[in-house]
């Protein structure tokens, strides 16, 4: 999703100048320059699956909706159910549109004052999602505000996150909290979110305040030797995580249920795709996201094409790797659902080689996240 | 400062050539390993597969993504560097030491197109 812009208009996060003393390689992504990596991809990885590491993720958007009617409006462009869901939860889903495809995935956080929600939105769609929340909110009694250029954000993430988060950063509450919730401090006279959330696959904090108070933390992490780690270990470990990358695994034209997300779509309430999203989960749709394993160090890049062995094409490749922490050739594939089974065997062709493979289940890596 | 070596031929795509009894010796520069990063994979030909100047040979993976491998010069495959199958790291280690494909050329004067090590440091701007 890198877009070729000019340097001078990309925005920096709040973070930039430490990214540059750090010397990390910097690349445009989502209309930012944001840090790929400080030292190898690989080094980053295993430091969030063996120990702690830290992502700037500051580009992300913070949209806040409050009002009589907040909640009856949210759940109308949210996919997922937010009737009975507590203050201090968070809840992932996506906004779709009325065919179906994906306007965004985010978190919706339900906030301790009554009917006040925070959406936390992928940077490259804030501008989108915004306009799309703010049409949409318009015959409901609430108030959208996008508070995204005064929030920064720092993901914590790994098994010693906690451990960091509680020692070097003096946040003991962050040790009561269950995967998917989150609470409330103040830091530099700011607003400070603790979430125990992420994109990792391992437990972890998401830590969002002021610009300032960002910076701070940020300082404080590094002190304390807590490794840096950028984008391109951000794909690695999500990926082998079976998390989705709105613009590879969903988009306007890849559904949750395309996706093998439907376990957060329900359907007993309104929301905006529900329809469309019904008759594909009855089997009107074409293709399904799927994992496949290739018996080879050969590595599947996205727009690869998949085959059957007698070379007919019935889908491609979204996102691949040679995974680090399984040391093996994995990728995400849309693929004709008739080939979508586990264990159904198909071809990716790579330059000039087919290598054989199989479907195996989209979550690669065993996640270790907090009961 | 990426490591170059007098006397061979450089590629603008970050090959190098050596000439050994008439065969081309080709890899990939220490500015080209720099630049991937981490090697985790090399697509090589097979031995007896013809090679062309100018086009693909095979690829150099990374863990974030594939850059071909364009052939300086053309003739046959006559050996690949087989190490390079289970220890693609070597290339990341002395990318000079650890060649990929050696050809036996069908057109030596193909070798004056390349650029010598004055020229090649020029071009990646060291």
């Amino acid at each position: 999703m890198s877009e070729n812009l000019n340097n001078a208009e990309l925005l920096q996060t709040c973070l930039y100048d430490r990214h540059v003393a750090l010397q990390a390689k910097m690349s445009p992504f989502a209309g930012f320059m944001m840090p790929i990596q400080y030292d190898t991809i690989t080094v980053e990885h295993n430091a969030v699956r063996q120990k702690v590491g830290m992502f700037d993720v500051s580009h992300m958007g913070e949209i806040f909706v409050e009002g009589p009617e907040a909640e009856k409006f949210v759940n109308w462009i949210f996919t997922n159910e937010i009737r009975g869901f507590e203050p201090g939860k968070v809840l992932y889903g996506m906004m779709c549109y009325p065919e179906g495809g994906v306007v965004d995935d985010l978190l919706v956080y339900r906030e301790f004052a009554p009917e006040h929600f925070l959406l936390v939105v992928n940077a490259a769609n804030i501008d989108k999602d915004f306009a799309w929340i703010e049409e949409h909110a318009k015959g409901f009694d609430c108030q959208v505000r996008n508070e995204s250029p005064v929030w920064g954000q720092i993901a914590v993430q790994g098994p010693e996150a906690e451990k960091t988060v509680v020692e070097v950063l003096g946040l003991k509450e962050a040790a009561d909290l269950g995967f998917y919730t989150f609470y409330d401090t103040e830091y530099m006279g700011k607003r400070l979110i603790v979430s125990r959330t992420g994109y990792t696959g391992e437990d972890g904090f998401e830590l969002y305040t002021s610009l300032e108070g960002t910076v701070d933390l940020w300082d404080r992490l590094i002190a304390a030797g807590v490794q840096p780690c950028g984008l391109g270990c951000r794909d690695t470990l999500r990926f082998e995580a079976g998390l989705p990358l709105y613009g590879d695994e969903l988009s306007p034209e890849i559904s949750p249920v395309m996706a093998g997300l439907g376990m957060f779509c329900k359907y007993d309430k309104d929301f905006i795709g529900k329809e469309a999203l019904l008759d594909q989960k009855a089997g009107n749709l074409q293709r399904k996201l799927v994992g496949i394993e290739i018996g080879d160090k050969a590595i599947p890049r996205a727009g690869y094409p998949v085959e059957l062995e007698d070379g007919t094409e019935v889908g491609v490749v979204t996102t691949g790797y040679h995974s680090i922490s399984l040391d093996k050739s994995i990728c995400f594939a849309l693929v004709d659902k008739a080939c979508a089974a586990l264990d159904t065997p198909l071809w990716i062709r790579i330059r000039k080689k087919v290598f054989p493979g199989k479907v195996v289940k989209k979550r690669f890596y065993q996640t270790n996240y907090k009961k | 400062m990426s490591k170059i070596i007098e006397g061979l031929k450089y590629s603008e795509s970050h090959e190098w050539v050596k000439v050994e009894d008439g065969i081309a010796v080709i890899g990939v520069t220490d500015f080209a390993q720099k630049e991937m990063g981490d090697i985790t994979y090399v697509d090589m030909p097979d031995v007896d597969d013809e090679v062309n100047a100018g086009e693909e040979f095979g690829a150099l993976e990374s863990v974030k993504a594939a850059s071909d491998l364009i052939s300086p010069v053309s003739g046959k495959v006559v050996e690949v560097n087989e190490a390079l199958d289970d220890t693609p790291e070597l290339v990341n280690e002395d990318a000079f030491e650890n060649w990929i494909i050696k050809v036996e050329m069908s057109d030596a004067s193909e070798l004056d197109a390349l650029m010598d090590a004055a020229a090649y440091k020029e071009h990646i701007g060291e």
